[in-house]
């Protein structure tokens, strides 16, 4: 009997507030380390405040193993209520396939087209001029971080570009430090790697592999400088042998090693730890060399559901995503830089400044996801993971990095 | 005359074979069906979900010129004809040890056959901790005072596959050493009596009286051995991961790869294919040699 009126009072709460349409859903992610799972939680504290109810579905080890859960759950018959993916083509076929909710009326209320920036963000969530998902965050994995303790018990000056730091490496390896932090997983290994072509190999070079698709340049003497260029990056990091990429980042905060190559993503770890940026860390993005960013990003696609109910609720948490106070809630604690140019970012710390500054420039190209399949990005990954973590020539990897573009024109 | 006992007989025992349909309609539907389906789609260009646009053979030129697939390839069969040689010689060692009428043999044997109650993912994860440089056996002993001391088999790429057969070979030699045990124990007391008499050794009664009689059991543990390797997929998953770069892949992991990861249906069932067709080149021979032979016997 006890339990029996328990059950409906806790009914009841439930119950009750529904009436003003409060509605479940359920959101699936991948962000669980710290600084990330400090960013979901200022979403789901919006949601929950509009009225509705966020369900946490977390799912931990990175996109590579929480994107097949996904993708079975739709295709499965068991659709979330939302779930991130990055932009492109990741969840271009199931787009296609009809089982994502369209969300341009949302889109067009909100003036989506005219607050995003950089636009190719709400492109990459167009398809056949309908908007398939609400982008939530810019990604740049070109950044360089560095631990500036290190340099200081050394006694030689933090440095300022990849260069710098490659040649400040011996001293770093004679202090019985790794210079380089770098977490034993393909996507890891493809990300140094780009972020390493962006910086070396320049903007132009960069466009005309991935953008134009031109093999004669991928296959061209400019992308060797940039294979050579990974091949001395190999050697900084030889020592490193954690797997996620937080603990590599969490290597840098306490000074095991000097420095990482990781996506912005990585400062929302230096905050977690009280690091506070230019001083206890420096932050290079597009690695000091060329200040340019990649933009792909975060975006919340919305499966089709059956109940009205629902889709109603999965509509406002499009717009809510969109909004301006989410978005800056939402980034600062992530690191990450928000979709649109329109609103207030002065809380940010130095290194998310830098960020801004460049992409308010426009210094922008777009990421990997964007321009390559799935399928091309996961033969990459295994490349150059073997790449990374052996002892293949520059020359032999190109040659195999031109193969597996090729199979993806 | 002939049409009528098989009438019978297809009625006879009717309540078991009532009671067998759903597991031989599963077999048929879900392993026969879904093998065949997956065969038939390796042959179209399916991305992230299945789409019937035939292509011929592409997937699978694609999948033996690609390095990592070769690469897994490899692994396997290195993992696998060290695994088999040491399972099995091992395991029988044991066994011939245990059967020497020792005290204490129920003990001994249930040590030797705890591993295998573990699941892979345990014994992988398990023997990561006790390979890791930084608290595992390279630590221990270099407290005791070896400095020098180094044993990190899993971040080399030339070693890997040797600590993940120190990890397989701890879950699995147990099990064999079972099999072989029952095996020894299936031969008559008065073979012994007679190799006894003549004045053989023990060691050589082993090896060309016993070993021949025990081929059955031999052939069945080789299958079953066989089958897992081909598997492998969970150890290496809880263990290395397929690192370092790519140096423990195996093609399990391949196909869940570019099934899931990298949406290419079309080349994960190609690669899934050629598994099943490695499978079957163990099934078949050991089939025809338990099952075929039996009939003119």
């Amino acid at each position: 009997m006890k339990t029996w009126k328990l059950a409906a009072g806790l009914l009841l709460s439930v119950a009750l507030p529904s009436a003003a349409c409060a509605t479940d859903l359920e959101v699936t992610h991948w962000w669980t380390s710290g600084g990330e799972a400090a960013a979901v939680a200022e979403l789901a504290k919006a949601f929950d405040a509009s009225g509705d109810h966020w369900v946490d579905g977390a799912i931990a080890g990175g996109g590579d193993t929480a994107r097949p859960v996904m993708i079975a759950r739709i295709t499965g018959g068991d659709p979330m209520g939302a779930t991130q993916f990055n932009h492109g083509q990741q969840a271009l076929e199931l787009v296609q396939a009809g089982l994502m909710l369209d969300l341009t009326d949302v889109a067009e209320a909100q003036k989506w087209r005219e607050v995003v920036n950089p636009i190719s963000l709400l492109d990459g969530c167009t398809i056949d001029g309908k908007v398939y998902c609400a982008p939530m965050n810019i990604h740049s994995p070109e950044w360089l971080w560095i631990n500036n303790k290190i340099y200081e018990d050394l006694g030689i000056p933090v440095p300022q570009n990849w260069t710098e730091f490659v040649a400040s490496a011996p001293q770093v390896e004679a202090a019985g430090k790794i210079p380089l932090a770098l977490g034993r997983q393909a996507w890891q290994s493809n990300l140094a790697f780009n972020a390493i072509a962006v910086g070396i190999g320049g903007l132009d070079l960069w466009k005309k592999v991935n953008v134009d698709k031109d093999m004669d340049a991928a296959a061209g003497p400019e992308m060797l400088k940039v294979f050579q260029a990974s091949a001395d990056a190999r050697k900084l990091a030889s020592k490193s042998t954690v797997q996620d990429w937080n603990q590599a980042t969490n290597m840098v905060i306490t000074g095991e090693a000097a420095g990482q190559i990781m996506g912005d993503w990585a400062q929302g770890e230096f905050a977690v730890a009280g690091k506070v940026a230019g001083k206890d860390y420096t932050c290079l993005p597009g690695l000091g060399l060329n200040a340019y960013l990649s933009t792909g990003g975060d975006a919340f696609y919305f499966p089709k559901l059956t109940d009205p109910d629902q889709e109603a609720a999965q509509k406002r948490l499009a717009a809510l995503l969109v909004s301006p106070e989410v978005q800056v809630a939402f980034n600062l604690k992530k690191g990450s830089l928000p979709i649109r140019g329109d609103i207030d970012m002065s809380a940010a710390n130095d290194c998310m400044k830098k960020g801004l500054e460049i992409l308010k420039s426009g210094n922008v190209v777009p990421a990997g996801d964007q321009v390559w399949s799935p399928d091309v990005q996961t033969q990459l990954g295994d490349m150059q993971s073997e790449f990374w973590s052996g002892d293949m020539t520059p020359e032999d990897a190109q040659a195999r990095y031109v193969e597996i573009l090729k199979s993806g024109l | 005359m002939a049409g009528k006992p098989r009438g019978l007989r297809l009625f006879r025992n009717l309540n078991a074979k009532v009671a067998a349909v759903p597991m031989v309609l599963t077999t048929l539907v879900v392993f026969v069906g879904g093998t065949l389906w997956t065969v038939l789609y390796s042959f179209t260009n399916s991305k992230l979900l299945p789409r019937w646009q035939f292509v011929g053979l592409d997937q699978y030129k694609r999948l033996w010129s690609n390095d990592l697939w070769n690469a897994a390839i490899w692994n396997l069969a290195f993992y696998g004809v060290m695994s088999l040689i040491f399972t099995i010689t091992m395991g029988f060692v044991l066994a011939v040890l245990l059967d020497q009428k020792i005290r204490f043999e129920d003990t001994f044997r249930t040590i030797m056959l705890y591993p295998f109650a573990l699941s892979f993912i345990v014994t992988g994860l398990v023997w990561q901790w006790i390979l890791n440089p930084e608290m595992g056996i390279q630590e221990v002993v270099r407290r005791m005072g070896f400095e020098g001391f180094t044993f990190d088999p899993l971040h080399n790429p030339n070693t890997v596959l040797y600590g993940l057969l120190i990890a397989g070979l701890w879950q699995g030699t147990g099990f064999t050493m079972c099999l072989m045990l029952a095996g020894l124990r299936g031969i008559d007391e008065d073979i012994w009596k007679a190799a006894r008499v003549d004045g053989i050794p023990k060691w050589k009664t082993y090896l060309f009286v016993v070993i021949p009689m025990m081929r059955p059991v031999f052939i069945t543990t080789l299958v079953i051995v066989a089958a897992g390797i081909i598997k492998l997929y969970d150890l290496v998953v809880a263990q290395t991961s397929g690192g370092p770069g790519n140096a423990s892949q195996v093609p399990a992991m391949y196909v869940y790869r570019y099934m899931f990861t990298a949406q290419n249906l079309g080349q994960g069932f190609a690669a899934s294919t050629m598994m099943l067709l490695s499978v079957l080149i163990v099934l078949i021979p050991w089939a025809y040699l338990e099952f075929g032979g039996k009939k003119h016997g």
